[in-house]
């Protein structure tokens, strides 16, 4: 199987407003796949379909050859997921938020604190794992956030915006981690409002507005067919907000 | 499937447990008030101590199961953490009853207390079988309402006003303060669709008034109750996913 998300058709509506229009894609093994968008494209609504937190109007998708509209809880086993907010326990500390994690993902008993402990260390939290979740900055939260969804060694990953408010050092770390985890075989869903992040990351990009994808290639490509210099110009290009930021800049 | 079900269920359960029962405002809310309530009336209008404790246990059920669900699932819910569950890979109904669960079990420790501490100090001799027969499903019972109760609205404060509806309803609807042949017919009847009816009087009839068979159709009546809202309360969660 090469293909580990297939995506046919896929749409989501809300009391008639459609969110998601019939995309179709597919994301190939230890692949990072970049969604992008400007607020409100529809990248979050796809990544909670696959998740099972949204159930798709029409379409169809599955990910590692399982249906997402019948066998969602059995995916769920295989994907990690960093939602947009960071969302884990405010009451318990953060050793504890990862053991509860390892708990529901089942996690061998004897593995929990080994791998709990192994990845605070790897988000530098080591020093604070008896401290409560409701204690941690906003980048701290975010780390602790990250580290939940790999407990489990997550054949494929959905990152929602994951480097939002980790400073500098965090997001390096962050983006060193994903690039360790693709050599590992990993699959990466990220939706990202950094472009010059993508263009780093990413092997492929969509580029999705108002629910539908407009291009899906290399960064490299898209750069090359829109005859730009950054994936951020070609983006603008794509999106057709171009003219809208050169109108800004003129009055200026 | 249904282990990573079951093993969901208990998890959620004890980190609930851990995280908000056991701590002073969901204690106050589960012993403490019946307690108050119940001594009130009581000191009002006196009567027999196996009018009055039933009364109590029963309060303390009520009480004590719901005591936390609005934070357990509402203050969740808003915090996003609620959603951290439901990425995992368990099943919408395990969730929902692992938040059940935690109630259930902080409702039978409170009930244990006042229910013992009743009996010893007021030297009572129930059914202790017929007790636990009505007890066990009624924890079941109003723990489920609750959650039920808190999945159709967002936030705390709403949950908690929901709560109150039925709660301060079943107090003075269902012969807790009352008895029920008192009550106007229309009233009567309407005690009849309420749970909290068939808890007390179960109960009374494991406190020797009455004693006779009739506590298995109240048994079973619990059951149906928590099957109802159970049932409803995981389809009102499904649909809010």
């Amino acid at each position: 199987m090469n293909s580990i998300i297939e995506v046919k058709g896929l749409t989501k509506r809300y009391n008639g407003f459609t969110a998601v229009n019939h995309i179709n894609f597919e994301v190939k093994k230890g692949e990072v796949f970049g969604f992008l968008g400007p607020n409100g494209a529809g990248k979050t609504t796809t990544i909670r379909m696959f998740t099972g937190l949204s159930k798709p109007k029409e379409g169809k998708a599955s990910i590692l050859g399982l249906d997402i509209n019948s066998v969602i809880v059995q995916i769920k086993k295989y994907i990690g997921v960093v939602p947009e907010i960071s969302n884990l326990y405010d009451e318990l500390t953060a050793l504890d938020n990862l053991l509860f994690m390892a708990q529901l993902y089942d996690v061998p008993k004897s593995m929990r604190r080994k791998k709990a402990e192994e990845l605070l260390k790897t988000f530098r939290l080591n020093e604070r794992k008896d401290s409560l979740f409701r204690t941690f900055s906003r980048g701290m939260k975010r780390a602790l956030t990250i580290a939940a969804a790999l407990i489990h060694n997550p054949e494929v990953l959905f990152l929602d915006e994951p480097t939002v408010g980790l400073d500098v050092v965090a997001a390096r770390s962050l983006r060193n981690l994903i690039s360790n985890l693709r050599q590992q075989g990993v699959t990466i869903f990220l939706t990202t409002h950094y472009l010059e992040e993508a263009d780093l990351l990413c092997d492929r990009v969509a580029i999705l507005v108002k629910g539908r994808i407009l291009a899906i290639d290399t960064p490299k490509s898209l750069k090359a067919k829109t005859d730009k210099k950054s994936l951020e110009e070609a983006f603008m290009k794509i999106t057709g907000l171009e003219p809208e930021v050169l109108a800004i800049e003129k009055g200026r | 499937m249904w282990e990573d079900n079951l093993r969901g269920i208990f998890y959620i359960a004890l980190k609930d447990i851990k995280t908000y029962y056991f701590k002073p405002p969901a204690v106050s809310w589960g012993i403490v008030f019946p307690i108050t309530w119940i001594l009130g009336f009581y000191l009002r209008n006196p009567g027999s101590f196996e009018e009055l404790v039933p009364g109590l246990i029963a309060m303390t059920i009520l009480f004590s199961t719901t005591a936390a669900e609005a934070v357990v699932i509402n203050f969740e819910l808003r915090l996003g953490s609620l959603e951290r569950l439901l990425l995992a890979p368990i099943s919408v109904a395990a969730v929902l009853l692992g938040k059940v669960l935690g109630g259930i079990i902080f409702g039978f420790v409170m009930t244990t207390v006042v229910t013992v501490a009743s009996v010893v100090i007021l030297r009572l001799h129930p059914n202790i079988f017929y007790l636990i027969l009505i007890t066990i499903p009624s924890l079941f019972v109003f723990s489920s309402l609750g959650a039920l109760l808190c999945v159709m609205v967002k936030e705390v404060f709403e949950a908690q006003t929901l709560l109150n509806l039925p709660r301060f309803l079943m107090i003075f609807l269902s012969g807790v303060v009352y008895p029920i042949p008192k009550m106007p017919l229309a009233l009567q009847y309407f005690s009849k669709v309420l749970p909290l009816t068939y808890t007390i009087d179960g109960l009374r009839r494991s406190f020797s008034i009455g004693l006779d068979k009739t506590v298995f159709f109240r048994y079973f009546n619990s059951h149906l109750f928590f099957l109802s809202f159970y049932y409803t309360g995981g389809k009102v969660a499904l649909q809010k996913v």
